[in-house]
């Protein structure tokens, strides 16, 4: 048996209870969770949910309240500066240099890792390349647009060779363009073994680039699974949408088919959804009807409901 | 023991010169406006005052009254460089461009981040009282050797502006608070600190006051010792203040800005 691979833990974070208490608000009401290496992890969760307070705690920015937290085997409280070293940041707030070019941005957050200058520039220069901003090396950051920043901020998060890249809502307020770009990239850097935890409130984000997932709310963890298993589990089913009429859901109720109300449109979880959306058709004159698999987003609003975050 | 706290001190200091070297690199970036204040400034407090009101005016202390003015204005561009810069430099850097967050994202620590924004205010100080000791000597205002004894005075005053602005700017809720020292302690500070006149004009209480609560008197009290080739009896006292009150509100600086920014 080889023992020499336990120095080197294959999980990256374990949390254990983990607490943020501010004065009076429990942000985060002691989750459970763990990263293994090489796997793109994913925090699901409405506005206010606790994700960016949970990467805060993990980035060692900001120091627990309670619980076990451990990163690459060791205590943010003792080794945060060790273990902020091996660490790559995306935050949610582009905070580049405004007064620094493109390129200068790079070796000058290289140098906070005490990374030599000569090595920074190579670092940086075949960063550039490979999202894809050679052409803007010499550009001074508010001449970017929206997704150039992002895809800088992801060049600059990896300028240390991080074995964690914590990435906070990679894609907001990105045009489709710019963030199926970006997804490009982040399963390229997963597929060359990179640990990627991103928090996220877009579903198909999610779905689409996660191996494994939680849906946060409220400070707690409500589920955990792979995006598929989720689906599986919490609506196993498949979805047929309607419009919302008052006909429609006095004749549900009266065959005894349980629905949900979302606005415009009434949902029916089912495992017939072709005869149900014939039935439909053929009683509602007019109306439309739509089969379709259910979904991440289906889990997720299930589970968090469908009040409006503040 | 020992050699853990030196170890522990030299991470400290590679940490803040990042940060200083971050700071600099901004600060070249446009260096043509950023150089322009610390030369202009003391040229038109010379011309104005100096020559023109100082033409009506008896020497003070044996000294013509150019001569008497000059260390004080460079000394008070040192505050008014290192003050601006640790306290609206600073919370721009915190509040607008997110650079801390950036910062803390990394190995550095907030300590290190604090500590390097003081060596930078401070530095801000050493490039003014630099472009004032060229204007000096070439105007010849001042002594050569004096002058250059200035200038690591100077750096020093500047630690203690800059630890002064940085406490400020820990605790300001906004960025227009930060007014209220600039106005209410700094500006006094610039006409009241035996800069303009003799310190002993003032009512003996009022004396009493400014060497206590205004840092700048003694600053200028040193500097127009070394420049004026004079020694003020209250050297000791200068000295005494002025590196323990870098001390005091550097150390202040770190913890409040600590309190402010890791929750």
């Amino acid at each position: 048996m080889n023992t020499s691979d336990s120095s080197l833990p294959n999980q990256v974070i374990e949390a254990t209870g983990l607490i943020k208490r501010y004065r009076e608000l429990t942000a985060v009401n002691g989750i459970t969770f763990s990263v293994t290496k090489g796997e793109l992890f994913g925090f699901l969760g409405p506005n206010g949910a606790g994700k960016t307070t949970t990467m805060k705690m993990v980035q060692c920015v900001s120091p627990r309240s309670g619980g076990e937290l451990k990163i690459f085997g060791e205590d943010p409280e003792f080794s945060g500066r060790n273990i902020r070293k091996r660490i790559g940041v995306v935050p949610q707030e582009t905070n580049l240099d405004p007064d620094l070019s493109v390129f200068d941005n790079l070796v000058m957050y290289a140098r906070f890792f005490d990374i030599p200058k000569s090595d920074a520039e190579k670092r940086a220069l075949s960063l550039l390349e490979f999202f894809e901003l050679e052409a803007k090396m010499d550009t001074i950051i508010e001449k970017l647009s929206g997704g150039m920043k992002r895809r800088l901020l992801l060049a600059r998060s990896l300028m240390n060779n991080p074995d964690l890249l914590i990435l906070d809502e990679p894609t907001i307020g990105l045009d489709p363009q710019a963030r199926h770009h970006i997804w490009e990239k982040l399963l390229k850097l997963r597929a060359e073994g990179h640990t990627i935890v991103l928090t996220t409130h877009y579903l198909d984000e999610a779905a689409r680039l996660c191996d494994r997932l939680v849906i946060m709310d409220h400070g707690n963890i409500l589920v955990e699974g792979s995006p598929d298993e989720l689906v599986r589990a919490y609506i196993g089913m498949d979805i047929v949408e309607t419009d919302n009429t008052d006909e429609v859901s006095r004749y549900l109720n009266l065959m005894n088919i349980s629905f949900e109300i979302g606005g415009e449109t009434i949902q029916i979880r089912t495992d017939k959804p072709r005869e149900l959306a014939n039935i439909l058709m053929d009683k509602f004159q007019g109306i439309r009807v739509i089969t379709r698999p259910g979904s991440l987003e289906d889990v997720f609003l299930m589970l968090t409901g469908r009040r409006i975050r503040e | 023991m020992r050699r853990k706290t030196g170890k522990k001190f030299r991470i400290l200091f590679i940490g803040a010169y990042h940060v200083w070297l971050r700071n600099a690199l901004v600060f070249r970036k446009n260096i043509r406006v950023n150089l322009l204040p610390p030369f202009i400034e003391p040229l038109l407090y010379l011309g104005a005052i100096g020559f023109g009101i100082g033409a009506y005016i008896t020497d003070i202390e044996g000294l013509p009254y150019v001569r008497f003015i000059a260390p004080a204005i460079l000394a008070a561009s040192v505050m008014n460089a290192s003050f601006f810069e640790c306290a609206y430099g600073t919370y721009v850097r915190m509040y607008y461009q997110k650079t801390f967050d950036a910062l803390l994202a990394t190995p550095i620590t907030i300590h290190e981040v604090i500590l390097g924004e003081i060596f930078w205010g401070a530095t801000r100080g050493l490039i003014s009282a630099l472009s004032i000791s060229i204007i000096l000597l070439l105007l010849g205002l001042a002594s050569p050797v004096g002058l250059l004894l200035a200038l690591p005075l100077s750096f020093v005053a500047g630690l203690l502006f800059s630890g002064i602005a940085a406490c400020f700017s820990a605790v300001s809720p906004s960025i227009d608070t930060i007014s209220y020292p600039a106005t209410l302690f700094i500006a006094p500070m610039f006409l009241f600190s035996g800069t303009f006149f003799p310190l002993h004009l003032l009512p003996w209480i009022v004396q009493i006051l400014a060497l206590i609560f205004l840092p700048l008197t003694h600053v200028v009290s040193l500097i127009r010792g070394l420049l004026t080739e004079s020694t003020d009896p209250l050297w000791a006292l200068n000295i005494t203040w002025i590196v323990l009150g870098t001390i005091v509100f550097s150390v202040l600086a770190i913890r409040l800005f600590e309190r402010r920014l890791i929750v």
